[in-house]
């Protein structure tokens, strides 16, 4: 079995110590929290980002992180941001407020994420034509879906290992 | 010519993706590996095919989502599934839905556990420890703040270990992920 990693973000983020019953849960589990981490790298810092840059990622998965009012990983990802050296119109996207109007693209990119993030159920075919209206690929709506999707999981994970631990 | 369905059921349907799929005969490397197939191979579901254009995150993502359903130790197989199903109904992922309650009802040979479910939602008669599952599940699905620590001694009580919980909120926030892709890039469709 291998070990957890002491840079894992869930973990850190969730607040789980060095000992105790969760810990201990965890440490079985731990194949599935290194993979979690690989996830997070491959949603966030893909070595081919293809039209979705690393700012971008980084600012929508802020934005996604405060919708699901976690400010504590809300800046994990300002952190991420910051590393990828994004201009001010991508550091924008980052606040829920932010609409992006003006720019087709990232207004359809925050629209649907925005959605998809707190609404799948309400999704329809017609989110989907908005996004290639605006003139994104389909290779890149799959990419921002996999972005919205693991930071839903993501997200429900930290969430649900504080409880435990709240409980435990 | 196919027909979208927009009931739950646990009878599988067919899936017609709203983006295009990758052609297999023109993938590259990397994705032929990441679908672990070869170009001849024919037998690839089109939601794959789909997944395949974000070939770094499908790479790592398959074998997770083989860990939390399948792993050994933990949490059983039937109430991973139930689990699956919370998130799914939440979600409205019709297909989700329908995989993981057939596959609830092969492993359990008890249909009337999902039946209650497809029919009441979250009002769904079933034992304390179904019940505990399935409304964790669903609420940690709506949002993550929906869950409490009330529903989670309602895990304790109903006498799971802490194994088993970890095991349940990967799961259920596995769908979380699971019921984005499904039901946001296809249709769950009938012939």
């Amino acid at each position: 079995m291998s070990d957890l990693s002491p840079n894992d973000i869930v973990i850190a983020q969730a607040g789980i110590g060095a000992n105790g019953s969760v810990r201990e849960a965890l440490e079985g589990r731990a194949d599935i929290m290194a993979m979690t981490q690989a996830t997070h790298d491959a949603a966030l810092k893909p070595s081919d980002p293809g039209g979705l840059s690393h700012g971008e990622r980084a600012a929508l998965a802020a934005r996604v992180a405060r919708l699901n009012e976690d400010e504590a990983l809300a800046a994990h990802y300002m952190a991420l941001l910051e590393e990828a050296g994004a201009d001010e119109a991508v550091s924008a996207m980052a606040d829920p407020a932010h609409d992006s109007a003006g720019d087709a693209r990232r207004a359809a990119l925050l629209a649907y994420t925005d959605l998809v993030s707190t609404h799948p159920r309400d999704t329809t075919p017609e989110d989907i034509e908005a996004l290639k209206s605006a003139g994104i690929s389909d290779a890149d709506i799959v990419r921002l879906s996999e972005l919205n999707a693991f930071l839903a999981y993501q997200i429900r994970v930290i969430a649900g290992l504080k409880l435990m631990k709240a409980t435990a | 010519m196919s027909t979208i369905i927009h009931e739950f059921t646990t009878k599988i349907p067919g899936w017609r993706p709203r983006v295009k799929p990758i052609k297999l005969d023109e993938a590259t490397p990397e994705q032929l590996d990441a679908l672990k197939v070869t170009p001849s191979n024919t037998k690839v579901s089109d939601y794959v095919l789909v997944l395949a254009n974000d070939v770094e995150t499908l790479k790592v993502r398959t074998p997770l989502f083989n860990a939390i359903m399948y792993n050994r130790g933990g949490m059983g197989r039937a109430e991973r599934e139930l689990s699956a199903v919370g998130a799914s109904v939440v979600n409205r992922c019709v297909y989700c839905a329908a995989v993981h309650a057939s596959r609830y009802n092969q492993l359990t040979k008890d249909e009337q556990v999902m039946e209650a479910i497809f029919a009441d939602g979250e009002k769904a008669e079933l034992d304390e420890r179904q019940k505990a599952i399935f409304l964790f599940a669903a609420k940690l699905s709506k949002a993550p703040s929906e869950a409490t620590e009330e529903d989670m001694q309602a895990l304790r009580d109903a006498g799971l270990k802490d194994d088993e919980i970890l095991d349940l909120i990967l799961s259920a926030s596995l769908f979380g992920w699971a019921n984005r892709l499904m039901h946001t890039l296809g249709d769950p469709v009938v012939e």
